[in-house]
């Protein structure tokens, strides 16, 4: 019982954190980034590279794999996402299952398209007991890192000086810009973190996961399901769906697995109807 | 009465009928077959008998035609982004493989029971998408589209789940045409269906009940104002959409004979998106269009590339949006009167 | 408006001249449609590779025909099979129709198949009833129950009393699952749960947690290959080893091609297929080392060599039927074949056209480095069973 209340925990964790760089980019900028996905394949592509070519340290992966998919956002935004802010969402959809495509392919052509496998340093791998409680390693690292990461974004949201110009980039363009506050300098730094953070993801979760050039298609669907129940304008609500679904969906397929694949969707469908704005909506603010 | 309120009366009457004048004209105006449909359909006669060896490519072109269409009047007209369209699409599909295999092997009725069967399902999930904002309807439709296919692949003693629904085979249409190997039975039939589904349909968004769905689309809470009953309306139009997605299903199981899982997959509510907006939304030739286009290029790119070819869609896909799908639909603006062209004027 | 019209023409007439170009008397064309992108891809690419290589060893003259292959994707999806293969037909010209990666893959093709008699090659998908859906059909890759029931009579001569199946909740899971309890329990064996997982699935631990508190002495498994090795890990890392849980499954979880990536927590799995690439006989070897050489060092599995010996078989019939490629010739030609192929003796079942084969027991160990399934215990000849017990 623990036990799967333990992985659910783990596994909702791993959803926060793969989906909050969306959080970010569809609650705060009002884009619909359907690529969001990408970016995560592209973390866990560069911890693979590094670790099975050329041996390097998982824990140094992971930083690098946020550095790296931070740039690849950073210049993707400036190239080419922020023509799209102010475009229709219909716009923002194809074009990001455009570039969904072609990551999907890219993928296949430089890496191939068998499943990619990462060894994970001893210390990592197995479980230990814990009262009675089967605790994996790698999954208790998983609720740290991602503990860890909750509070820190939830930190720069609310108390630093960044977040605060963030957040009044959001509600109100112009002013903000009248206020002198360098919005496109805002967003690009925001989005190429929010990347960052899907590549440090992919790099996590490629372990319990998986890799492969269809990663973005795949859990496509899970992050945005966290970030449509959970509401776009916090970074809590996310993170509670995150939780709520990785629970409901780890502890449907354990005790009822017959229907155990149809309780992740009709917990979305039931909470969208009964909160259409998420679960922590701010109102009609936009 | 004094003779000014007289006059004034007069006047007003004079103006409301000249208004109403003014409304009927436009209408007509609007439905009038223009010249650019009747090429469409010669053309797509001219292809039976010009293109004998392209029968298969053409028939999944009028499928998904038919099927984008559908949409069509759920994005063009309503302005709800779904996701999730070919839930109804694959419940057509099937029933109408469920039905010859197991009662009745006639195409026609088939396509009856199919409309029916997803008319049925788009009336009930319609209450669904009645809230929220784009991203709620986005992430409702692809949820059910989502449950549909998993229900499909559960329900494995009816649908044969994920090896699919197989062993069945049609009668020749109404007892007389027989589907050959050349297919050419098959895009006749497919066709015959698209024609009469566009009237229908066409019919629909060129009536009055259309334009109060542009209406609701552009601003719902002032369609509510001038007493257009929007929730009533997008029940109504959503199903309707739904019956014709389910045609489109019906026509793929009965040109196949065959039904696989995927009929409910999520690309194929991504592909048919992409082929409305391809063609351009809100005045239900885009669909025809854009299923042309669409599927020439994919067929084109997977023989030239079989195994990167989505690379080559994705990227035609991101320039296609960065150009502007405006600016890349304007020749349209250019046909006589076209509906959307007219009102972006007005 | 009539410039697009223009663009959709031209679109139309060059696709078409391209199509019309061969179709002479002496070649014999070959529609090889597979899963080339999408989540299957990997399986086109093994089994594409494994038919060029038979071109490449045997060149492309046989019988005084000439062999053409032609490759199409399919993406995994049923109606472009079938549309793929009706177009193959009827405007390529190809005379034997080949490949197809996943059974309702299989199965949309079939009444192409029958209605105009064409010859048709399964290379990889695994469902018992496919060879049943046309007489035209015939198969070069292995059933499940072929290859399940083999682990069951091991299993329960091995000390294995207690098992828990877990299958993907699909089609060949279900088979697999079928025919290795019946096996087992017919050998007075007790199969206390049995799993699905989902398709769609990432994440094991439920699963995983279900089969551990049930306590078996061993878990049965059957996965598509690609989704095996994750299941692999996190069999290891949930300690199920540690429990004392040992790990059977068929071939198809220890994918010779990404074997080698699973790292250490495969080492002692127990599983039974058709053919590893450490498969010890001169024709393998031959067939492993060209194979490697083309294909920049990747790892022979048993799709590429169903690939391979579905080339073999076309060579075979056509050598047979004096090259005669029509469906009731070269089909009547098929049956009762037999060759070796990399993976053994392989022969072709005259009532059934299904495959004839060697079923191996292996275990994952270490070779010099390599992870490898090393064969240890044959069943030879096996027939599917699905088929066998219908008569």
């Amino acid at each position: 019982m623990l036990t799967i209340l333990f992985d659910g925990v783990a596994y909702g964790m791993l959803l926060f954190i793969l989906a909050c760089g969306l959080t970010v980019t569809l609650g705060l900028m009002n884009f619909i980034n359907l690529a969001h996905g990408a970016f995560a394949m592209a973390g866990g592509y560069v911890t693979v590279v590094m670790m099975n070519r050329y041996g390097i340290s998982f824990y140094w992966c992971l930083p690098a794999a946020f550095v790296v998919t931070a740039i690849v956002g950073l210049v993707l935004e400036r190239t080419l996402y922020q023509w799209l802010y102010r475009a229709d969402h219909l716009d923002q959809v194809l074009f990001s299952i455009g570039l969904v495509f072609m990551a999907v392919a890219g993928a296949d052509y430089f890496m191939g398209g068998q499943q990619q496998l990462i060894n994970l340093p001893p210390e990592l791998s197995g479980r230990m007991d814990v009262g009675g409680v089967g605790i994996g390693r790698y999954r208790l690292f998983t609720i740290v890192v991602c503990a860890i990461l909750a509070l820190v974004l939830q930190l720069i949201l609310s108390k630093t000086r960044f977040g605060c110009r963030l957040r009044a980039a959001v509600d109100d363009r112009r002013v903000a810009m009248g206020l002198g506050i360098n919005v496109p300098l805002v967003f690009a730094l925001t989005f190429a973190f929010g990347s960052g953070l899907a590549g440090l993801g992919g790099a996590m979760g490629a372990e319990i996961l998986g890799l492969d050039p269809n990663f973005p298609l795949k859990f496509m669907i899970y992050f945005l399901i966290v970030v449509s129940v959970g509401g776009t304008s916090t970074v809590s609500g996310p993170f509670l769906a995150a939780m709520l679904l990785g629970i409901a969906d780890v502890a449907g397929k354990y005790y009822v697995p017959a229907i155990g694949p149809f309780v992740i969707y009709a917990l979305m469908i039931i909470m969208l109807i009964l909160r259409p704005d998420g679960l922590f909506s701010r109102g009609s603010g936009r | 009465m004094t003779m000014v309120q007289q006059e004034a009366l007069v006047s007003r009457q004079s103006s409301d009928a000249a208004a109403e004048g003014r409304a009927v004209r436009l209408m007509k105006r609007r439905s009038r077959i223009r010249i650019y449909e009747i090429v469409i359909w010669l053309a797509a006669v001219a292809a039976y008998f010009l293109l004998p060896s392209k029968m298969l490519i053409l028939t999944e072109i009028a499928i998904l035609a038919l099927f984008a269409v559908s949409l069509d009047l759920v994005l063009g007209f309503a302005g709800i982004v779904s996701l999730g369209h070919a839930a109804f699409f694959g419940v057509g599909a099937y029933a109408a493989g469920l039905l010859a295999l197991h009662y009745t092997a006639e195409p026609v009725i088939g396509l009856f029971v199919a409309a029916l069967v997803a008319g049925l399902l788009g009336f009930l999930t319609s209450f669904l998408i009645l809230r929220g904002s784009d991203l709620t309807r986005l992430m409702t439709t692809l949820g059910i589209g989502l449950m549909m296919a998993e229900v499909a692949n559960q329900m494995a003693w009816l649908t044969g789940g994920a090896d699919g629904l197989s062993g069945f085979s049609l009668n020749p249409i109404l007892g007389l045409f027989e589907f050959d190997l050349y297919g050419k039975t098959g895009y006749l039939y497919c066709l015959a269906v698209l024609f009469v589904g566009m009237m229908i349909m066409r019919r629909i968004a060129f009536s009055p009940f259309g334009l109060s769905l542009k209406a609701i689309k552009s601003n719902p809470m002032r369609a509510g104002m001038i007493s257009v009953p929007a929730r009533k309306r997008v029940v109504v139009v959503y199903t309707i959409a739904a019956m014709f997605a389910g045609i489109a299903g019906a026509l793929l199981a009965q040109t196949t004979s065959f039904v696989s899982p995927d009929v409910l997959a999520f690309h194929r509510s991504a592909d048919v998106l992409m082929v409305l907006t391809i063609g351009g939304t809100g005045y239900l030739y885009g669909g025809v269009f854009g299923a042309v286009l669409f599927t020439l290029v994919k067929d084109a790119l997977s023989v030239v590339t079989p195994q990167y070819w989505m690379f080559w869609i994705g990227l035609i896909l991101v320039v296609l949006v960065l150009i502007g799908r405006e600016r890349l639909n304007r020749w349209a603006a250019y046909l006589p009167e076209r509906l959307s062209g007219k009102e972006r004027e007005q | 408006m009539i410039k697009g019209m223009l663009v959709g023409l031209a679109g139309l007439a060059m696709t078409m001249s391209a199509t019309f170009s061969a179709a002479a008397e002496d070649v014999v064309k070959v529609g090889l449609i597979l899963p080339m992108t999408g989540p299957f891809a990997s399986t086109g690419r093994q089994v594409s590779a494994g038919a060029k290589a038979y071109m490449a060893a045997k060149g492309d003259m046989v019988a005084g025909k000439k062999i053409e292959l032609v490759i199409r994707d399919d993406g995994g999806v049923a109606d472009q099979t079938r549309r793929l293969a009706q177009e193959l037909v009827v405007n390529d010209g190809a005379k034997v129709l080949a490949g197809f990666g996943l059974t309702p893959l299989a199965m949309a093709v079939a009444p192409v198949s029958t209605q105009a008699k064409i010859p048709t090659v399964v290379m990889a998908a695994g469902t018992a009833a496919i060879t049943k859906a046309s007489p035209f059909i015939t198969r070069t890759s292995g059933t499940l129950p072929q290859y399940s029931v083999p682990v069951g009579t091991w299993a329960s001569q091995n000390g294995i009393k207690k098992v828990v199946t877990l299958v993907s909740d699909y089609g060949p899971g279900i088979d697999a699952e079928k025919w290795f309890t019946k096996e087992f329990k017919s050998k007075g064996g007790e199969v206390v749960e049995a799993v699905r997982v989902p398709l769609q699935n990432p994440d094991f631990a439920p699963f995983l947690q279900r089969v551990r508190d049930a306590k078996p002495d061993a878990v049965f498994v059957f996965l598509p290959s690609g989704v095996g090795s994750l299941f692999m890990k996190q069999f290891a890392d949930r300690g199920l080893s540690d429990a004392g849980i040992k790990l059977i499954a068929t071939g198809d979880v220890t994918d010779d091609d990404i074997l080698n990536s699973m790292g250490k927590p495969a080492i002692g799995t127990i599983t039974g297929h058709f053919y590893a690439t450490s498969h010890e006989s001169p024709e393998n070897k031959a067939y492993v080392e060209a194979f490697r050489k083309d294909n920049a060092g990747m790892r022979p599995n048993f799709m590429s060599v169903g690939g391979y010996d579905g080339m073999a078989l076309i060579y075979n019939a056509l050598e047979k039927s004096k090259g005669d490629a029509t469906g009731p010739a070269f089909m009547a030609a098929v049956k009762g074949l037999s060759w070796t192929s990399p993976r053994g003796p392989v022969s072709i079942d005259p009532d059934t056209r299904d495959i004839v084969q060697n079923i191996y027991i292996r275990e994952v160990k270490d070779v010099g480095g390599e992870l490898q399934n090393v064969e240890f215990q044959t069943f030879a000849n096996l027939k599917d069973p699905e088929k066998a017990e219908a008569k």
